[in-house]
């Protein structure tokens, strides 16, 4: 009965009028770039962030949130359409939902992306709704120890999850959390690699490092293969799905359901996996298995809703421990600290209007998301024709603005440039961004508590081991980086990534 | 001795974290260590600084054991392009305002790319200026000028 007054008192504070108004606003333009090949959500989140300081801060988060998991929506809806992913986590999708499309069942994949994603999105509310609130209790007790070890489990898992060789996963998480020292050091007060520039004292800005990777890295590689961007739309008929396919989606979507949530807790890339790894599994398992890659409608089911749940799973560790597992989590937690929240297990306790209400709202989203993607479904296809010359130095415009507008200094254009030359460097070499981006956000909070844990334990690093929690945590840690080990493991993950190019 | 690497990408990639190790850990020197019970500044910066030149170690030697796809052709143009007007950006708003800045930025960098034409990469300057003069200037209250002093504004 306590939860049915918390989801209460969330709907009061998701429902009103304002906060209807900017959910829509999240989810519109959440789906518009999912749709648009070489903008994501990390990017976007970062350009509007400085727009939604003058917001209250639940209406900036639910916008926020709306934008991610609209985000998802909407490449669905291209790889079925135009067999052109907006998202890393639809790409599985384009295997048979495009089959679907191309044999005139388009309507019937794209209502069995909808129905999957939003009976999805319904159960990962409701687990963030029963698992919240015993997490943060949990959380509650940890000490410097405990947060440390947890910070390591959530690097190690993003490392596990990220694409490429895992040595240069970890390299740029270390490299990350090197970054996120720069700065004053708030033990002594000592500015370290700030090299005499005083723009530096308070290190460099999260979402200057995520505009400049994300955005404009992304943009110079976008630019490498510019041609075969002409799409063909075939007539979308069919709108409603048969009795027949209605049956078949039932099992996948709860299975799709399950793995999705599952894995979107995990930090990383845990969204994409969880698509790639329902399709498999419903590959396996599924009496129609000879339909698949030809166009069976539980292609598109599972993996749907698996990333979904695993969009909207992924804020569990954001809401109940503070932690972001993702480079759009770690977005929010800044939104949070420019609002003065600080994020962490007491936000549901402190700020429970905030905490029920970002989740009643993102089911009322999801809800938004199934009648606005119907209709308009015309109007996004027109929008991905839109060719990549127009639209990339808008991009630039609005990032370069944003990026200013955060602390009013033309210093942190030059180091988006900077680290947008960096990020393109990278992804020529092979080493994915976003551990380093969680890195970088970590890299602060780690030191500081290692320092604590340190300063409590008289300097015995044995503390780590001996408290059974921060113990529990490292030796997932250990288990996470051996799995890797594991041939069929690897295997799984490395087919999981080998398309992984948005 | 990179002609004998079997990894390109491997080596520079282990070339970099060597780099960015090695000068964390001489920067830091200068901070003061500390011991493990009060850590001094230098202490988190110089495990990272090793750690990451470990891992720069293992990817050079790796390199010449393991052979890879080679690092693919470099966008020079775009990068360049797309670097530069950025940069200019910053340089020039506050002084010639958002109204000449902003033009500059979206026509310097569409050049970056090959379907370039000056009808509708124009258009669209002018469409995006007025629009960010409006929403961020006026709306938002950014402290930009529309037309900067340079320009008598």
């Amino acid at each position: 009965m306590e939860l049915l007054g918390h989801l209460w008192l969330g709907l009061q504070t998701a429902a009103t009028l304002a906060n209807l108004f900017y959910c829509f606003v999240g989810v519109f333009l959440g789906t518009a770039i999912g749709v648009l090949p070489g903008l994501g959500p990390t990017a976007t989140i970062a350009m509007l962030l400085p727009v939604t300081f003058v917001l209250p801060p639940v209406t900036a988060l639910i916008m926020l949130a709306g934008i991610y998991y609209g985000s998802q929506y909407g490449g669905s809806t291209t790889s079925i359409l135009v067999n052109l992913p907006g998202e890393a986590a639809s790409v599985v999708t384009t295997l048979d939902g495009h089959q679907m499309a191309k044999q005139g069942r388009a309507g019937a994949a794209l209502a069995a992306s909808a129905i999957g994603s939003f009976f999805a999105g319904t159960v990962a509310t409701f687990l963030i709704a029963g698992f919240g609130p015993p997490l943060a209790a949990a959380a509650l007790k940890f000490g410097p120890a405990e947060f440390f070890s947890l910070m390591v489990l959530g690097l190690v898992a993003s490392v596990v999850l990220a694409q490429g060789s895992l040595l240069h996963a970890i390299g740029m998480v270390v490299l990350g959390l090197l970054l996120g020292l720069i700065g004053t050091d708030v033990n002594s007060g000592m500015q370290r690699f700030t090299f005499g520039v005083s723009e530096l004292a308070d290190g460099i800005g999260f979402v200057t490092v995520a505009m400049g990777m994300f955005g404009l890295g992304e943009i110079v590689r976008n630019l490498e293969n510019e041609e075969g961007r002409a799409v063909m739309v075939n007539k979308i008929t069919g709108l409603w799905p048969t009795r027949e396919d209605f049956k078949r989606m039932i099992a996948p979507i709860l299975r799709g359901t399950a793995i999705g949530s599952a894995l979107g807790v995990l930090p990383g890339s845990g969204s994409i996996l969880g698509s790639f790894a329902a399709y498999s599994i419903e590959k396996k398992v599924s009496k129609n298995r000879a339909e698949f890659g030809k166009g069976a409608i539980e292609g598109v089911a599972a993996p749907e809703a698996a990333n979904n749940a695993g969009a909207q799973t992924s804020f569990i560790p954001l809401l109940t421990l503070g932690i972001p597992s993702n480079p759009v989590s770690a977005l929010m937690v800044g939104a949070m600290i420019i609002h003065g929240i600080q994020p962490g297990p007491s936000v549901i306790n402190e700020q429970p209007a905030l905490f029920w209400g970002m989740i009643v709202s993102m089911w009322i989203g999801n809800l938004m998301l199934v009648v606005l993607n119907y209709p308009l479904i015309g109007m996004w296809v027109r929008m991905i024709m839109i060719p990549y010359q127009f639209l990339y130095p808008g991009i630039l415009v609005f990032c370069a603005i944003g990026v200013f507008s955060l602390k009013n200094t033309e210093f942190d254009i030059y180091f988006m440039a900077l680290f947008g030359a960096l990020g393109y460097l990278f992804s020529k070499l092979g080493c994915e961004p976003a551990p380093m981006l969680l890195a970088f956000i970590l890299g602060p909070l780690m030191e500081e508590y290692l320092r604590r844990a340190m300063l409590i334990s008289r300097g015995d690093p044995m503390v780590f081991i001996t408290r059974p929690i921060s113990a529990t945590l490292l030796a997932l840690s250990v288990l996470a980086m051996c799995s890797v080990l594991i041939p069929a493991f690897s295997k799984t993950r490395a087919e999981a990534f080998r398309e992984d190019t948005p | 001795m990179i002609s004998l690497s079997r990894n390109p990408k491997d080596f520079w990639t282990g070339i970099i974290y060597i780099s960015f190790g090695l000068a964390s850990v001489l920067i830091a020197r200068d901070y003061g260590m500390g011991a493990a019970l009060k850590m001094g500044p230098a202490y988190f910066p110089t495990i990272l600084g090793g750690l990451l030149v470990g891992i720069g170690v293992i990817a050079v030697i790796r390199s010449f054991i393991v052979p890879g796809a080679p690092v693919g052709a470099f966008a020079f143009k775009g990068l360049a392009l797309v670097g530069f007007s950025v940069l200019l950006f910053g340089l020039i708003v506050r002084g010639a305002g958002l109204a000449v800045a902003l033009p500059l930025l979206v026509v310097i960098s569409a050049l970056a790319s090959a379907r370039f034409r000056w009808r509708p990469t124009l258009i669209m300057a002018a469409g995006l200026t007025v629009f960010c003069v409006l929403v961020f200037l006026k709306g938002l209250g950014i402290p930009l000028p529309t037309i900067g002093p340079w320009f008598g504004g």
